[in-house]
């Protein structure tokens, strides 16, 4: 079938980047909805980057406000870096979603609200004390009132269904109408719903119908004056496809097994927002990949380090709670010197907090959030593609220092999607570690004199039988030892270890000026928003570089040089200043901080208003030839 | 399979021994004496510990089961039963507090090669473990697990355990336990283990057998010894284990066998209803053929959870096999989706994966 034959032809304009947010109620479908637009986006060769945004409850009290599911989508022809700071159009299939969504869309933006959801009902359970379609608070936007659910039943007359269950099929209108409005193909979404619902023809046949009747109402209506069309982005050559952090951290350890030529082992206990990944590596299978879900996670974390000792790559995952969980059992993998991956995809707030929301603030918890000084390297890819990389570094690392190491990503980059240039087998790096053997020169903690790592023999092993465990162990022969000597050696060892990663890993580049008047130093999910209002400063002329840190333990060894060379570092990060509060203690650098903590990513527009205001003082203060030093101004 | 596939499966890099184990006849091959399994360490027990005659009946039936010493591993957690590893003279792994299944479960199911035994006690399998203990017998994890109880915590100095009768007085409870004390084999027949048996430290013949037992049952296995801690616990269990007393105070549990106890053979099980009672053969018209018979090999758990509620002093106390039913290994449940998985769809294609999706391509 094809959707380019159309009878009219009406105005269209080029466009270089498009935001739209689908809002609606989390069981309208919203979050389907998003990821279907985003796939017919990538695959026509958009750029894009997403931003899902859902309640953690499965299903909040329909038409209620914490009930309500968003998925926002930004696509470009140009290389784009974030979800966008501010959708430019709002589709709102209730007025709960209208009312909690409407503050982001700027003055102008285009509005499409489902008119019939728009009942004396739902706007109580709104909170709306008047109706917003009517009361004119919707002037300052290009309002497009349509009755969705109407037009869509009327599409499905004479299909044997109930009236709740087509009603259901609604968000396929709505995405109908926004691929007409962005010149998008259908064909996609239409091969998806026959491969899902293929079992089912009904409801097949009604989600199809649903589509392609959102499409023709936006074709043959005339409240749409234009269209629109985003040219595919230059990308580079190379084969894409559309992937989530989760995914790519999946993927990455599945490529990470097979380079090292080791099984993986997953334990895991399922937590928001890491399950995705325990549930991408059960079907893996076929691969020799064993997942088991455990009774919780100290038993995920148990098994792990039991596998690995078996000789297998232990793998865990969680969230910053469950990582709580895990901590003793961490220490324990410290101790004995096995090679484990421990992934915390961090979610906001202490306890429960917000689930499913985005922070980055456990990153002092798996640097510090132990007994004792134990030193654990810990990596953090910066965008959802990153992911792939940096569970291949992880393994990289815990395989050739014997270690244990600690993944940081998050819930923006976990559920987050961008076009991924799928990479060459060959192009992957060569990691791995050979197990001891030989009877002759084998002591437990006997070390490798470069990397530290301890020589490691797995159970199987003839003559090279040994106990290890949590009790300090003595250097080389690895048994038990309550020596003072012995114990202060065996830690400066263990830190030592770690710290010379630091001459095997890349150093830390700069985008924009190797010196000048600002730095912006990230890590994490923060990549997009730093990178993007650094290149819009850099096209204002100013003096500004941004460098972001993929490793946070051991720092990469020109860290210190980077900070020294700009007159300012302003460190904005998700959480109330942590690597703020590790440079400045380390370098000794006056470095500034940007904290935002609300469950949600930066906007571009916020940093770059902070790096000006910061660069404002700068010169306001050369200016007044201020000889006083460290200004209290800055913050 | 590939030289690459085969790699991936064997961690070993390739030391696979080529012999079978856990058979009578590969002990025979191998030749292995207690004296093999004795570690260089020096062992530290208080003297007069429990501990070890456990070690050396431990030591002394690892030679029946045919692995080599270097495909058996011992696993424990933190106590004084913890550091049974350290003595034993093959893989050890001294984990932390309570989690020493967890750790067992990976290393079985990532190397189902190995034979691996759960060292524990009653606080570290029953309190802060418990969670542990109950999933790997409900998994049916090939480990075999031995918990010594002497309802006490005797590596922090004297402090109640799960197993402490309610009123114990110790360090922590002066004025006596307001807890209720749990019966371990009833907490492993509830979890669904597959073996369970009872033995105790001093007798070291009928240790050796359950070790035995417990080392050739395939599945998870939980034998629960009663050991002595001389200086916290001194004599818990002596009002029915001493040589005196004990043929007239316990119940050797034998499959197949009427229920019998007593030095003159004359006591027996008989049940009245739902509830066990004692009675003697001869009197009030009782024959052998009105005891319970033991069957360990029951599908359901309904006469092995009567025996585990079974105690001094209103009924002897039973030892031995409680329960030994054959059930699915975890490890080779997960081999064999695997396996399956291979059949299915081909063994793995990391391009493949890699590519999967939809996906396009820029010039």
């Amino acid at each position: 079938m094809t959707t380019e034959t159309r009878p009219a032809e009406p105005e269209v304009r080029d466009l270089e980047r498009v935001t739209i947010r689908f809002a609606g109620d989390s069981g309208d479908g919203m979050q389907l909805t998003g990821t279907q637009f985003t796939r017919t986006a990538a695959v026509f060769g958009n750029d894009i980057s997403t931003l899902p945004d859902f309640p953690a409850e499965i299903r909040a009290p329909a038409g209620s406000l914490p009930g309500v599911s968003g998925f926002q989508i930004s696509f470009s022809s140009s290389d784009i870096h974030t979800p966008g700071d501010a959708p430019d159009v709002l589709v709102a299939m209730n007025p709960a979603a209208l009312k909690t969504n409407v503050g982001d869309l700027p003055p102008g933006g285009a509005l499409i609200v489902n008119s019939d959801a728009f009942t004396q009902q739902n706007l109580n359970k709104a909170a709306y004390a008047s109706n917003p379609l009517t009361d004119g608070s919707l002037k300052p936007y290009t309002v497009f009132e349509i009755p969705i659910s109407t037009l869509n039943e009327r599409s499905l007359e004479g299909l044997d269904m109930t009236s709740k269950q087509k009603d259901l099929t609604k968000n396929f209108f709505a995405l109908g109408i926004m691929f007409w409005l962005y010149e998008r193909s259908m064909d996609p979404t239409l091969a998806w719903i026959e491969d899902k619902f293929g079992k089912r023809p009904a409801i097949a046949d009604a989600n199809q119908r649903a589509l392609k009747a959102g499409y023709a109402f936006g074709e043959t209506t005339e409240i749409f004056h234009t269209h629109y069309r985003v040219a595919p982005a230059n990308l580079g050559p190379g084969t894409y496809r559309n992937i989530t952090g989760n995914e790519a951290t999946a993927l990455g350890f599945l490529a990470a097994s097979k380079l090292a030529h080791r099984p993986l082992f997953y334990g895991s206990y399922p937590i928001t927002p890491a399950s995705d990944i325990l549930h991408q590596l059960s079907g893996y299978k076929n691969f020799g990949v064993k997942t088991f879900q455990a009774e919780d996670e100290i038993a995920a974390i148990g098994a792990a380090i039991g596998a690995s000792y078996g000789g297998a790559m232990g793998l865990t995952a969680s969230s910053g709670p469950g990582i709580a969980l895990k901590s003793e059992a961490l220490g324990l993998a410290i101790m004995v010197e096995l090679p484990l991956v421990v992934v915390d995809v961090q979610r906001a707030g202490p306890s429960t907090g917000m689930p499913t929301k985005t922070e980055q603030a456990d990153l002092l918890q798996v640097l510090f959030g132990r007994n004792s000084d134990s030193p654990i390297p810990v990596v953090a890819p910066a965008t959802p593609a990153e992911c792939f990389d940096y569970a291949i570094e992880a393994w990289r690392i815990a395989l050739k220092y014997v270690t244990p190491v600690v993944y940081l990503s998050d819930a923006f980059l976990a559920t987050g999607a961008e076009p991924w240039r799928i990479p060459e087998l060959s192009d992957l790096p060569q990691i791995g570690v050979e197990n001891w053997t030989d009877k002759a020169t084998f002591q437990p903690y006997a070390r490798d004199p470069e990397t530290l790592a301890r020589r490691w023999a797995v159970p199987g092993t003839p003559g090279l039988e040994h106990r290890v465990g949590g009790l300090e162990k003595a250097d080389i022969t690895g048994n038990v030892s309550y020596d003072p000597e012995n114990h202060h050696r065996m830690q400066l060892l263990r830190h030592e270890k770690v710290a010379r990663i630091a001459n095997d890993i890349p150093a830390l580049e700069t985008h924009g000026p190797t010196s000048g008047d600002l730095l912006v130093l990230g890590w994490g999910s923060t990549y997009g928003a730093i990178r993007s209002a650094v290149e819009r400063l850099q096209a204002e002329g100013r003096s500004v570089a941004h460098a972001h840190l993929r490793h946070l333990n051991p720092f990469p060894r020109n860290l210190g040089d980077v900070l020294t060379s700009y007159r300012r570092v302003l460190i904005p990060e998700v959480n109330l200043g942590q690597l703020l509060m590790l440079i400045r203690a380390r370098y000794l650098v006056d470095a500034v901080g940007y904290d935002k903590v609300r469950g949600r990513p930066f906007r571009i527009a916020e940093i770059h208003e902070e790096a000006e205001r910061i660069l404002g003082s700068l010169a306001s203060r050369s200016s007044a030839s201020n000889i006083g030093g460290r200004a209290a101004d800055d913050r | 399979m590939t030289d690459e596939a085969a790699s991936m499966t064997d961690p070993t890099n390739g030391h696979e021994p080529a012999q079978p184990a856990l058979s009578p006849e590969n002990a025979e091959i191998i030749k292995l004496t207690r004296k093999d399994f004795v570690s260089d360490q020096e062992v530290r027990w208080c003297p007069g510990c429990g501990d070890y005659s456990i070690l050396a009946q431990t030591q002394k039936v690892m030679p029946d089961f045919g692995y080599p010493k270097e495909k058996i591993v011992f696993i424990s957690g933190i106590g004084c039963s913890g550091r049974l590893p350290y003595y034993m003279n093959t893989y050890g792994f001294h984990t932390i507090h309570g989690r020493a299944p967890t750790l067992a479960t990976g290393l079985k199911a990532a190397r189902p090669d190995l034979m691996v035994w759960v060292i524990t006690g009653d606080g570290d399998a029953l309190s802060i473990g418990g969670n542990h203990v109950l999933h790997s017998m409900r998994r049916n994890v090939d480990l075999k697990m031995i918990m010594f109880n002497n309802r006490i915590y005797g590596l922090t100095k004297g402090q109640a355990s799960p197993t402490s009768e309610f009123g114990k007085r110790t360090k922590s409870t002066p004025v006596g336990t307001v807890d209720t004390p749990i019966v371990p084999l009833t907490i492993a027949l509830a979890a669904e283990a597959s073996f369970v048996a009872r033995s105790v430290d001093t007798h070291t013949e009928h240790l050796q057998q359950t070790f035995n037992r417990a080392g050739f049952h395939k599945g998870s296995a939980f034998v629960e010894v009663l050991q002595n801690c001389n200086i916290f616990n001194d004599g818990a269990f002596r009002d029915f284990t001493d040589r005196e007393v004990r043929e007239d105070r316990m119940l050797v549990l034998e499959h197949g066998k009427p229920m019998i106890f007593g030095k003159d053979r004359n006591k027996g099980i008989h049940l009245r209803g739902l509830h066990p009672e004692v009675v003697t053969i001869g009197e009030d018209g009782v024959t052998e053929a009105d005891l319970l018979v033991h069957d360990e090999q029951a599908e359901e758990p309904y006469l092995a959870l009567m025996l585990s509620r079974m105690f001094w002093p209103d009924f002897p106390v039973p030892v031995g096999v409680l329960r030994a039913v054959p059930r699915p290994t975890h490890d080779q449940l997960i081999e064999d989706q695997l396996t399956a998985a291979v059949a299915a769809g081909g063994e793995g294609d990391l391009e493949k994966a890699l590519f999967s999706g939809e996906t396009w391509t820029v010039e």
